[in-house]
């Protein structure tokens, strides 16, 4: 899918050094394949909405963001759920078929079902193309 | 051979702000304001630099070197966390 990760917390790089050697490396062989920036002080945090400034950490967030450097996604959610990978994959390759093929994904969509073209003609006529069954 | 050397301290810029956002000219007092979420959809991604561990070594990483490739950039409340 080429996708470049890079994850963030308000640790120090030297707690992430020791992250990655001591659990992260017997999760995933060698390491996660991705840099680990250190955000002290959730500045950057603060900037994408994410800084708990009473705990003191960013809490997880998540923002997928295009070649063109526009942001197209983001998900926040208070520590205690983790995130849902099948679905950002999911959305990934949403963005990179509208991104591709000027069409856009109704809700619904995964890889291999029927996309929209937007135009006058669909209008007033998605009934036809889409089922309240296609959002599951 | 010299090790690199690497202190205790390394400072990132953090956040990199369009310094043709902020008006020099103004004649107003400078207030320094708290600063703000401005990570909108649709809009560009705010960029930044920051210190980074990767591939066993310390370097400090800007958002905006990734430009041209679609990036997830997450953000976690802490190594060693659970979820």
């Amino acid at each position: 899918m080429g996708v470049e990760v890079v994850a963030i917390s308000t640790d120090s790089r030297f707690s992430h050094k020791i992250w990655q050697e001591e659990e992260l490396s017997k999760m995933v062989p060698g390491g996660v394949p991705f840099p680990l920036l250190s955000d002290q002080g959730g500045r950057v945090g603060t900037l994408y909405g994410v800084y708990d400034e009473d705990a003191g950490v960013d809490i997880r967030g998540r923002f997928l963001i295009d070649p063109d450097f526009n942001l197209r996604a983001m998900e926040v959610l208070t520590p205690e759920v983790g995130r849902n990978v099948t679905e950002l994959i999911r959305q990934v390759k949403a963005f990179q078929i509208v991104r591709a093929e000027g069409v856009v994904t109704p809700s619904g969509w995964q890889p291999g079902k029927p996309t929209l073209t937007p135009g006058p003609d669909l209008a007033g006529k998605v009934w036809k193309v889409w089922k309240v069954d296609s959002a599951f | 051979m010299t090790k690199p050397v690497d202190g205790c301290v390394k400072p990132s810029k953090g956040p990199i702000i369009d310094e043709t956002q902020t008006d020099l000219l103004s004649t107003q007092p400078v207030v320094k304001e708290k600063p703000k979420m401005t990570a909108r959809v649709g809009k560009p991604a705010p960029d930044f630099e920051l210190s980074a561990f990767q591939e066993g070594g310390f370097k400090n990483v800007r958002l905006s070197d990734f430009k041209g490739k679609w990036i997830v950039l997450c953000f976690y409340p802490g190594d060693f966390t659970f979820v």
